[in-house]
């Protein structure tokens, strides 16, 4: 494969769509999918061939606005039709070349105007199945573009220039991670993607893998090439099957199309990728559990030093970076470093891919720059909460994250800020809570699920999530005291301080940042035995008679 | 030192060939014990002592290392399935969105806990950690089935219909 060929396949995938006058493009990712997108498509195809017309139908991965789904988009208009039904396939292929279908047509612009797409460029524009047409949408072309123009070492050079920080949730910068990697030594390195979204309320990974799976790994190649290695894991998650399914179609059509195997581009470069199935463990996500579980064994973690990039898999030298962040690095090596430098804000890189879930108007998938105020999020592209309910908190970093109030909304979303705010940026989850929510319960619930989750390898999160598990359901219960109260917190801070990996360490956070906004709700519930929610089942105190 | 000799198939079930078919793909090779356990599971629906035994002999991994990683992960399990399987998704955007609540209504109506089967076989009530389709919480799989914004009522129903089948 040239660079030539790929512009043939491109031409060639031009061509054969200049044939159709118009092209339908149907969602059928998860959440579409589970609304009868398939059907949809079906009744389209069908609908298509009656009409006479020549149109292209196509799937397409998450074009964003879930809760709107069915989503079809009609090319070259740009026509976004929502929840649309079987039934309605033959009103828009007759509305094709004529008005849109007004009752069907939806108004999402607040919605998109604040978006930027980088990492979802291709979603909603290509199939995922295909791998032609995520080539002519400038696909491997990055990757043909490192191999024959670039050293490695200008690779690694450019991500730097980018700024790029790892989007699992760490922001560790990626470039000097890529340069770590590069100079340890040893012939034998490795490439692995983190594609274990355990965090519960986040689903971009799934959607980037699901609906543009050839970036994800055209990402590793070139990392692969930047750091010298040769073979590359992807970690996936039981729990995704079509994820599993479509990187395996992509895989094979790599290889058949010569852009992994040996002697890629007719260069010295060989690269190829297995896929690792992980088995229910959230604590894998954690990398240095991920790479024990990649080598069969219990998904437990260990101290680093030595990191991975020095000792990683079966002790080689070995890079680990999550799925968003592979897919940033084709567009970065394409448009250069400065291009996303200049996107985002003071230390926050580029774009990043939120899920927006929980007690809000738009719930889905939107990419915007970083720095961009939270509000902005919430009441503009989310639509502010429904119902006519009031926002309490955003929650950010699944259980590793805190919950942000509502009065904090100006800050700028970044690594840095959110920190400051006592959260963490995270994978990329955020789930919007109204005065529903009783904060206290959500803490527990984030308990709850570290403790199942914890591996028991080290005793401050095996014992430690289990004990704050049981003040927290007596604060819930209304039988706990201040004492429980403070005896939390010093616990809190244990678990913090003496946990062995970023699972434990992490785990008193959305306590901690429930303490420290909501504080009240506590003293209500232990003070008051009352739940000001209305959520925890307090009973109320029996009255001794005199 | 002798070649390696994998032991004989457990019985002539065309699916050990299955199981052996991706212990093959990896050479016999120890890591590749958690993709082996996969296809059993997948195969059979379950892992049993007898295929424990067969993947840790066929990959010379001790037994005692098979077994610890078979009850580490939660995606194995050791008893068959129910014949339906309904799994509740816990996930943070379907507990804030009352999951907790359907867990509740399942547990009362199949009279077991979260993570056993029914006495009869008929339905295994399970619970997942997320799966991934946040937007359209609460969500519950019906027989691997997404579906979205479950009520109470239409869960109860669809186990009803199971039930009496």
């Amino acid at each position: 494969m040239t660079l030539e060929e790929l512009e043939q396949i491109a031409k060639s995938v031009q061509q054969e769509n200049a044939k159709y006058d118009y092209e339908v493009n149907v969602c059928m990712d998860l959440a579409c999918a589970s609304q009868g997108a398939d059907k949809l498509r079906e009744a389209l195809v069908n609908a298509a061939a009656a009409s006479g017309k020549k149109v292209l139908i196509r799937r397409t991965g998450c074009m964003g606005p879930c809760s709107s789904g069915p989503l079809v988009r009609v090319d070259p208009d740009e026509t976004l039709y929502h929840h649309v039904k079987d039934a309605n396939a033959e009103a828009i292929v007759s509305s094709l070349g004529g008005q849109p279908v007004p009752e069907l047509q939806c108004d999402l612009n607040d919605h998109f105007d604040k978006q930027v797409r980088v990492v979802l460029e291709n979603a909603g524009h290509i199939d995922p199945e295909k791998i032609d047409d995520y080539i002519a949408q400038d696909g491997y072309k990055a990757l043909m573009t490192a191999l024959l123009e670039m050293t490695p070492f200008g690779v690694v050079h450019r991500i730097t220039e980018s700024g790029l920080r790892g989007r699992g949730g760490g922001g560790y910068p990626t470039g000097l991670k890529w340069s770590t990697v590069a100079k340890a030594s040893g012939d034998v390195k490795y490439v692995v993607c983190n594609g274990d979204e355990g965090d519960p309320g986040a689903f971009m990974d799934r959607s980037v893998m699901e609906g543009d799976p050839h970036r994800v790994i055209e990402g590793m190649a070139i990392a692969a090439y930047a750091v010298g290695a040769s073979k590359g894991f992807i970690y996936v998650r039981a729990e995704y099957p079509v994820a599993v399914a479509r990187l395996t179609t992509a895989l094979r059509d790599a290889r058949r199309r010569g852009l992994l195997g040996n002697a890629i581009g007719g260069t010295t470069f060989s690269f190829d990728i297995e896929i690792r199935l992980g088995a229910g463990a959230f604590v894998c996500g954690e990398e240095t559990a991920l790479l024990a579980s990649i080598e069969g064994r219990r998904g437990t973690p260990r101290p680093r030093p030595p990191y991975p990039a020095v000792s990683g898999l079966w002790g080689k030298p070995t890079l680990i970076n999550n799925v968003e962040t592979y897919a940033n690095i084709a567009p970065i090596v394409r448009n250069g470093g400065k291009w996303f430098f200049n996107m985002g804000s003071d230390r926050s890189k580029g774009t990043k891919v939120f899920a927006l879930t929980g007690r809000i108007t738009h719930t889905g998938l939107i990419e915007v720059p970083l720095g961009i105020k939270l509000h902005e999020i919430i009441d503009t592209i989310g639509g502010g909460v429904p119902g006519g309910h009031q926002l309490k908190a955003i929650q950010t970093g699944g259980p590793s994250g805190g919950c942000i109030p509502a009065d904090m909304l100006g800050i700028g979303v970044s690594y840095d800020a959110l920190m400051a705010a006592g959260s963490i940026m995270g994978s990329g989850g955020m789930i919007v809570m109204d005065d529903t929510s009783c904060m206290v319960n959500v803490a527990r619930f984030f308990i709850e699920f570290c403790m199942t989750e914890s591996c028991g390898k080290c005793i401050p999160c095996r014992a430690g999530t289990a004990q704050m598990h049981t003040l927290l359901s007596r604060i819930c219960d209304g039988s706990a005291t201040m004492d429980d109260l403070a005896l939390l917190e010093e616990l809190c801070d244990t678990v913090k301080s003496a946990s062995l990996c970023g699972l434990g360490q992490t785990a008193p956070n959305p306590v901690l940042s429930t303490l420290k906004y909501f504080r009240n709700e506590y003293i209500e519930h232990i003070v008051h035995k009352r739940c000001p929610a209305g959520v925890c089942n307090i009973e109320a105190p029996v009255e001794v008679l005199a | 030192m002798p070649a390696f000799t994998p032991p004989p198939l457990p019985s002539d079930d065309k699916r050990w060939k299955i199981v052996n078919g991706t212990m093959r793909k990896n050479g016999f090779a120890r890591h590749a014990l958690i993709e082996t356990l996969h296809t059993v599971q997948s195969s059979f629906g379950y892992l049993d002592d007898d295929a424990i035994r067969f993947v840790a002999r066929s990959l010379r991994v001790p037994l005692s290392q098979a077994y610890g990683v078979v009850t580490f992960y939660h995606y194995f399990s050791l008893k068959p399935p129910g014949k339906h399987t309904v799994t509740v998704c816990a996930g943070t955007a379907c507990y804030i969105k009352g999951a907790d609540k359907l867990i509740a209504a399942a547990e009362k109506r199949l009279g077991v806990a979260q993570g056993q089967t029914t006495s009869d076989g008929q339905i295994s009530l399970m619970t997942a950690r997320c799966v991934g389709a946040c937007s359209r919480a609460p969500v519950v799989l019906c027989d691997g089935a997404v579906v979205g914004e479950m009520s109470g009522e239409q869960m109860l129903e669809q186990l009803e219909r199971w039930s009496v089948e």
